[in-house]
């Protein structure tokens, strides 16, 4: 029963999100100066005829009142109808089915390898006296500071044409995927590893930890037993958060290594302001996150049994 | 107990504690990268020995040697000189959408912290929207609606980063108008001008200096990532984000075209973040 009551609350929440999304990007534009029209036939320097400018208010409800055009729009979208791309002409809902399914293999793959790396290097900066404050620093700025573009631009020159041994393009193989997901997994990786290794560093000072130790289990041991299970809540709890920025980053990498995918669909329906693309592609986008968010709920549940008695 | 926190203190010194000395280094490096980058903004023709926009086609993609520190360009123009010069713009922009950001963060902020409960629910709910478009993704579907350009760019940047913001001033503005010392205030008869004056602004304010460093580099890194998409000022402005938006075609036969511009813009975010977390512990402790 409180199951369902969660799923449903969950549910609402996602409606609401995709709801607002809609709304602050419908009005967002009739706020701005510019006729939607002229954007239809190709921006203002397509010199389009008043004709065909009349033929697309008709075509796309556009001569109707704000409110009417917004309900309509809403009602397009209650029925799975995303609306066709201006610049493409082809439904909206056929372009995200084509590209989410590469960015999700590359998000997912990222988020993966992020994981592991900072779950190697929170584990190592435990261990490890000397290392650990060199490491924790780094670890910060890295995450902090490496931006997507220049990381990629470091693996390619370093792996791609120095050492040749990965391309530097999207060749549809899966040596293509490593450069991609590298460059997408290290900064994520340095903020979780940082988020990590303090939730371990509270775990190993915390007094279980202590009557562990003094019941002859060893670093390694209180590491493994205690401490690593402490890691990956927060590791958790940040994982839906992760995943909206890897949907981000993977604006930049697509763009970089070529490869299809909801970033570099996103990237164009902006340059060509392709406003039912950028929409839809918003509006998936917003929709992962919610659902990822929630997973990640249920995960830091089963990870840490003291969530779900709050 | 005793023996608790002297094993806590034990652990704990292997870490973040482990020396201040250590972290102290680190901090006088990033002061001094930033001093270099002021200075680099402030006064780029002491440091650049070219002009940034000379053209020089013999001297086309030439790799980095001591003639030219970091190679030139598709036009023989000197990177390390256009870099020196692309530091004032670079930097403005950051700063620019950091204003914007923390500005709109604080009237979120202090609607939702001061406003009542139905302000309270409704920046929430906003901000819970904002947050499910993370990173570029608002910011791309701003310059969707509003353009690309320079101006566009600066503004999405600081809309996408002001919800993050709105939610720690909200944070700070709860806690301190639950504090015993607004409490005090109430009870000694202060008017509500007055408690807001003397005692809400001011510490609802201090986290704004720690978020305004931290942020310039954070604002710094996303313009750039922006204007390498193709969405910012265009080439050949010796900006960082135009350099690496023009340096992107020649990737991998000109690699230090895109290099050298984003190691300047590493050094900017590691430097901001450095100093924020510097002043962050001080604001703590």
């Amino acid at each position: 029963m409180a199951a369902a009551r969660w799923l449903l609350f969950k549910a609402l929440g996602a409606v609401f999100v995709l709801w607002a999304v809609t709304t602050l990007i419908f009005f967002g534009i009739r706020m701005i100066p510019g006729d939607p029209a002229e954007a239809i036939l190709g921006g203002p320097g397509s010199q389009a005829s008043a004709e065909a400018l009349a033929q697309v208010r008709a075509d796309y409800g556009l001569d109707e009142p704000l409110l009417v055009q917004y309900f309509m729009q809403l009602g397009r979208l209650l029925q799975g109808d995303l609306g066709d791309s201006y610049s493409m002409q082809v439904p909206v809902s056929s372009l995200l089915a084509e590209q989410l399914p590469p960015t999700l293999v590359l998000a997912f793959l990222a988020l993966v390898l992020a994981w592991v790396v900072a779950l190697a290097l929170a584990s190592w900066s435990m261990l490890s006296g000397r290392g650990a404050a060199v490491i924790s620093s780094g670890l910060e700025i890295a995450g902090a500071a490496v931006p997507h573009f220049w990381l990629a631009t470091v693996l390619i020159v370093v792996f791609s044409v120095n050492l040749g041994w990965l391309p530097p393009v999207n060749t549809g193989g899966v040596d293509g995927l490593v450069l991609p997901v590298v460059t997408l997994a290290l900064p994520l990786a340095g903020f979780l590893g940082q988020v990590m290794r303090e939730s371990m560093l509270n775990a190993a000072t915390s007094p279980f930890a202590l009557s562990a130790r003094f019941r002859g289990e060893t670093e390694r041991g209180v590491l493994f037993r205690h401490s690593l299970r402490h890691a990956a809540i927060p590791g958790i709890a940040l994982s839906g958060w992760a995943f909206g920025s890897l949907i981000s980053g993977a604006v930049v990498v697509e763009t970089i290594f070529a490869r299809p995918g909801l970033g570099r669909t996103l990237l164009r329906a902006v340059t060509d302001r392709d406003i039912p693309l950028v929409t839809g592609v918003a509006l998936v986008a917003a929709l992962a996150y919610v659902v990822v968010m929630a997973l990640s709920d249920i995960a830091e549940r089963l990870a840490d049994p003291r969530v779900a008695k709050r | 107990m005793t023996l608790l926190d002297s094993t806590r203190s034990r652990i704990r010194n292997r870490g973040a504690h482990n020396g201040n000395r250590r972290v102290g280094a680190v901090e006088f490096i990033a002061a001094a990268v930033a001093l270099f980058l002021l200075a680099a903004a402030l006064f780029p023709s002491w440091l650049a020995p070219y002009q940034p926009l000379a053209i020089n086609p013999a001297d086309a993609f030439q790799a980095p040697s001591p003639d030219h520190w970091f190679g030139t360009d598709e036009s023989g123009r000197d990177i390390y000189s256009r870099v020196i010069f692309g530091a004032r713009e670079s930097l403005l922009i950051g700063a620019a959408a950091t204003a914007i950001g923390v500005g709109l963060a604080l009237v979120l902020g202090a609607l939702a912290g001061l406003g009542g409960r139905l302000l309270d629910f409704g920046v929430g709910r906003l901000l819970e929207v904002l947050f499910a478009l993370p990173g570029l993704l608002l910011a791309l579907v701003f310059i969707a609606i509003a353009g690309p350009g320079v101006v566009t760019t600066t503004v999405a940047v600081g809309l996408s980063t002001a919800p993050g913001y709105a939610r720690i001033i909200r944070g700070q503005i709860i806690q301190v108008r639950s504090s015993a010392m607004v409490e005090a205030a109430v009870v000694l008869g202060r008017s509500r001008a007055q408690v807001l004056r003397r005692h809400l602004l001011p510490n609802a304010l201090a986290p704004v200096f720690v978020i305004g460093t931290l942020g310039v580099g954070q604002a710094v890194v996303w313009a750039a990532s922006l204007s390498f998409l193709g969405l910012g000022e265009p080439p050949p402005a010796a900006e960082w984000g135009a350099m690496l938006s023009a340096g992107r075609t020649y990737l991998t036969t000109a690699w230090w075209m895109t290099f050298f511009p984003g190691l300047f813009i590493v050094l900017t975010a590691a430097a901001s973040t450095v100093l924020g977390r510097g002043l962050q512990r001080r604001a703590v402790s």
